[in-house]
């Protein structure tokens, strides 16, 4: 075989090229391999956290209140009420007998009240998933030396008594309950409101606007509204939903309300704000699956003497629906998440009463998990990271519908 | 008359109503905009009553109980987490991208780019926890307990930055793809290698419209706010050591409207003046990069 | 205006069409007869679809394009201000170059257009005489559930004329109705053209030759002029233009020598 000789003038440096290359394009591999590295650490960093085992000391052993040798758990109802009569303030237990008299509870009431109130279990320390599964002896030994009087459990944060417990004070009883459901009437209220408007927006600007200049300040606003951070949507929603339109956002147009509840900063405030953030979105997707509507549907129907409305509604949109549902569930889960604009309009610290109006004090998902992640003790980090665990698992149906929806009539034109 | 027929237009109620809301409910938008600039315009002329433009814009200390509110206190921390997220989110959202658009096979695209986009959905708390819970621990394990505080503009940089790769690898990405293939087939008509044709023929080729990327990504970052709010720290400090807590702008709005914030109070004013400032800088960033988009899809289309 | 006795189905008369500033088709001065074939021919660009779709306002749905000078339908000039475009397209139909049925079922594709534009009889009878006239029933009698886009593009260009058919239109506008069809297709659309006419008044736009000289009555020849907007070069009886035409331009385009 013959060598085939570099041509006079250039240098033999291919070689070196090809090694460059090389190095440059694991080092682009690398670089992506970051991004997923990264998603992994955010989601191993959560259910670590969500999963793990507790040492709990009760404050009272629940054997010496065994009476007669019957255990606790086996105690007659009004043995129970006796037990707790004798361990918590009169005023609680008026206010107890008050609320429900304790002849007409079941036994199990009873137990649950006896076991909070007067057990009363603590959390004294948590561990790690991770610490759980590799360093089972060493937590044994911790634990037998620091709290000899705790009882070691597995425990998964996220269970089904935290999905239906309201918020509370003590990290061991509080759930997501009031969260949830405040993040579904908020968001309801972002979708009855950002729906329609976001739509019909886009309808105008795809169907019917001509290139005026006014139409194109339209356009550019959008887009520039779409790159509005966050939280200055909040304090537009402080300054007109909350203050400014008071009367109609605390309910007080319907009649009188507590004035002790929540002025302006109720789910109907909350909803709105949100509605104005993913305004832009909705449109700017609504615009988008408009725009992949072929003219020649159009054509066809104005050939055939439609009115302008006539076509729209029973060609454009029929066939646009998809993309504008898929769009809008993507805005939605956008809203979902959102926190700081919340927290400036007024999200209530503590609830435990689950909404019943638009008029009501308000919480959500998010704003739980920042409360929690805000505070400093082991097992508010614990009950967040199981919050996120709901709101993702949330967050993500979301999407394999809009998923779904995509793909099921994308082929249909 | 023979012309029996009749051409002419009738009113279609219907029709004028229908095309009325729909102006309406486009135009709707100018209205949040007016708002946006009206409303934090009128709280901010409240605080500028009270607080000299001279003061707010030159001095160094936000200290509302001792009547400081120099901006440059806050804004120091925005600049430094926005940096941080910069060194971290450009050389990776850039890399990834050409590594998608220029390297990676049909399959590697289609699997890393659903999970490109998992990454940009979930939500900036959830960021924010994972700051405090996994970046601040590493932080502090690397560097050492003592040189790093519990709150660190670091951690929440770093992770302001993991957030925004993907908008940076998706929109450079964009951009990338843009380039005519021809120009391509050029350079490699010429002898050139894989990087050569991706870097000295596309990349320069893509340049304008990866620069409005990273300017996007910037005002991003200035205006992320969840995971300041739970990892930077509270409590203004005008510093330049990473390590130390520092409240950014956006950071200090949430504290202070956390609590029950009475309406005619300096706090309350001041908030909507930071929310200017604010508004103002991510929508001039926003409106460049949008220019520079425009002009590069002309060359091109 | 009981003497001025309406003896054409359309009159144009100094109508020149523009997009934006340019000047796509110049004075056209046309009368086109009434239940007669009228076939459009001509180089491509030179403006035919942009004159017949000046026809039915069609030219209205793209924001840049207007028209001056008139066109006459029912002695009534279809540009002038108080007119619908609504009312004229509803009397004048169109079938496009590419047949385009909405994805709904065959049954709907037909009936749409009569039931938004009022039609009170019975809709399963004007859906079948409507599918009979297009020379379609037989094929889909059994299926009018089905999607119109399930039917082969042969099929589907008679389910659009079928469709406009159904809204009883005066003149119908068709805009190479045949050009992505087969032979046997084409042959099925030019047999329906002929039956058509003895209701209808038809306007084809066509690059086949043949098929002008096949199926048309009368044919006007456009062509581009030096200004580069198109032009009325002839307009004449079918058999004078393919046999005798006046001018050189339109003989060499006929027999092919053009350009
Ligand atoms: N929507 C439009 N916007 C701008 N110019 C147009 C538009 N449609 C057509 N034109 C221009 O008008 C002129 C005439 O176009 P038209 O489509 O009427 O030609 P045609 O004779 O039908 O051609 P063909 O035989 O190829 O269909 C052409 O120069 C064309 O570029
Ligand atoms: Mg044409």
């Amino acid at each position: 075989m013959t060598q085939i000789k570099e041509k006079e003038g250039f240098a033999d440096n291919l070689p070196q090229r090809h090694r460059s290359g090389g190095f440059w394009s694991r080092l682009f591999q690398i670089s992506t391999g970051v991004g997923i590295v990264a998603l992994i650490a955010l989601l191993l960093n959560i259910t670590n956290s969500a999963f793990g085992y507790v040492a709990t000391e009760n404050k009272i052993d629940p054997e010496t209140l065994a009476i007669n040798g019957i255990p606790l758990e086996q105690l007659h109802p009004i043995d129970l009420t006796y037990i707790l009569e004798q361990n918590v303030s009169a005023g609680f237990f008026r206010a107890q007998n008050n609320e429900k008299p304790f002849e007409e509870r079941t036994r199990e009431e009873i137990y649950d009240l006896v076991i909070e109130r007067v057990v009363e279990p603590e959390a004294a320390a948590t561990w790690s998933l991770f610490d759980s599964l590799v360093h089972k002896d060493k937590i044994n030994a911790e634990v037998a030396e620091k709290y000899p009087n705790a009882e070691l459990s597995f425990q998964s944060w996220i269970n089904g008594s935290f999905l239906l417990s309201p918020q509370s004070a003590d990290p061991e009883r509080a759930g997501v309950r009031t969260a949830v459901l405040g993040s579904l009437w908020v968001v309801t209220i972002t979708l009855l409101f950002a729906f329609p408007m976001g739509v019909g927006a886009a309808i105008y600007l795809e169907e019917y606007a001509g290139d005026k200049w006014f139409n194109r300040l339209i356009q550019t606003n959008i887009n520039n509204l779409a790159g509005v951070p966050s939280i200055i949507y909040g304090i537009l929603g402080l300054a007109i939903f909350v203050r400014g339109m008071e009367p109609i956002t605390s309910g007080a147009f319907l009649g009188p309300v507590d004035p002790t509840t929540a002025n302006g900063r109720t789910i109907l405030s909350a909803g709105l704000t949100l509605g104005l953030l993913i305004l832009p979105l909705v449109i700017i997707n609504a615009q988008e699956a408009i725009r992949a509507v072929p003219g020649s549907l159009r054509q066809a129907s104005f050939g055939l003497g439609a009115t302008k409305w006539q076509t729209i509604w029973h060609h454009v949109l029929p066939n646009a629906i998809p993309g504008i549902l898929t769009g809008t569930i993507l805005a939605v889960s956008r809203a979902l998440g959102e926190t700081a604009p919340l927290v400036v309009v007024g999200a209530s610290t503590f609830i435990t009463f689950d909404p019943t109006s638009p008029f009501s004090k308000f919480t959500t998902l998010p704003i739980q998990i920042y409360q929690w992640t805000s505070r400093p003790q082991d097992e508010f980090r614990n009950i967040a990271a199981a919050a996120i665990i709901v709101l993702l698992i949330i967050l993500l149906s979301l999407n394999v519908v809009a998923v779904y929806l995509r793909n099921r009539y994308s082929q249909k034109i | 008359m023979q012309n029996s027929i009749d051409l002419r237009k009738k009113r279609r109620w219907g029709e004028t109503l229908i095309q009325a809301s729909l102006f309406i409910a486009g135009a709707f938008s100018i209205l949040t905009t007016v708002g946006i600039v009206y409303e934090l315009g009128k709280e901010a002329m409240n605080f500028f009553a009270q607080v000299s433009l001279w003061e707010y814009f030159t001095g160094a200390d936000w200290n509302p109980q001792i009547d400081q509110f120099g901006i440059w206190a806050l804004l120091n921390a925005t600049l430094m987490t926005t940096f941080i997220a910069m060194l971290v989110a450009l050389p990776i959202g850039l890399s990834i991208s050409l590594y998608l658009s220029e390297y990676a096979s049909h399959r590697a695209r289609r699997t890393l780019k659903p999970i490109l986009e998992v990454l940009a959905g979930i939500p900036t708390v959830v960021y924010g926890y994972f700051a405090l819970t996994f970046m601040t621990p590493l932080l502090r394990g690397i560097f050492g307990r003592d040189v790093v505080d519990i709150y660190n503009t670091a951690s929440a940089g770093i992770v302001i930055g993991i957030l925004i790769i993907p908008m940076v690898s998706s929109m450079s990405e964009d951009a990338l793809s843009a380039v005519p293939r021809a120009l391509r087939a050029a350079a490699y008509g010429l002898g050139a290698t894989k990087l050569e044709t991706a870097v000295k023929v596309v990349l320069p080729a893509a340049i304008s419209g990866i620069m409005a990327a990273f300017i996007v990504a910037i005002s991003r970052a200035i205006g992320e706010t969840m995971i300041v709010a739970v990892a930077a720290g509270a409590g203004s400090n005008f510093t330049f050591n990473p390590f130390e807590a520092a409240e950014t702008m956006t950071g200090h709005i949430v504290r202070i409207s956390g609590g029950d914030l009475s309406y005619d109070s300096i706090d309350y004013n001041s908030i909507f003046a930071i929310g200017l400032t604010l508004f103002f800088m991510t929508l001039s960033l926003n409106v460049i990069s949008q220019r520079i988009v425009r002009k590069y899809r002309e060359v091109y289309e | 205006m009981t003497e001025n006795k309406i003896t054409y189905a359309i009159e144009a008369a100094d109508l020149n069409l523009y997009y934006g500033e340019t000047l796509a088709v110049r004075d056209i001065d046309m009368q086109i007869e009434k239940q007669k074939i009228t076939a459009m021919i001509g180089p491509s660009g030179c403006g035919k679809s942009t004159v017949l779709r000046a026809f039915n306002r069609m030219n209205d749905l793209i924001p840049s394009a207007h028209a001056t000078g008139s066109v006459l339908y029912h002695g009534k000039d279809i540009y002038d201000e108080d007119v619908d475009p609504v009312e004229v397209r509803r009397r004048i139909g169109m079938v496009f170059q590419k047949p385009n049925p909405f994805p709904k079922s065959i049954f709907d594709n037909v009936a749409w257009g009569a039931q938004i534009n009022g039609y009170q009889g019975n809709m399963d009878e004007l859906v079948e005489e409507s599918l009979r006239d297009a020379a379609l029933w037989d094929e889909v009698k059994d299926k009018l559930d089905k999607s119109g886009l399930s039917l082969s593009g042969g099929q589907q260009q008679r389910l659009c004329i079928a469709r406009t058919i159904a809204v009883k239109p005066d003149i119908i506008l068709m805009d190479e109705p045949a050009s992505a069809l087969d032979p046997i297709a084409t042959l099925k659309i030019e047999d329906l053209m002929h039956e058509l006419a003895k209701e209808f008044t038809i306007i084809v736009v066509t690059h086949n030759m043949q098929q002008a000289a096949r199926v048309s009555d009368f044919t006007a020849f456009f062509n581009l002029g030096e200004d580069h907007a198109g032009v009325l070069e002839e307009y004449d009886v079918t058999s004078n233009i393919f046999t005798n035409p006046k001018k050189k331009t339109t003989e060499d385009y006929i027999t092919g020598r053009f350009g």
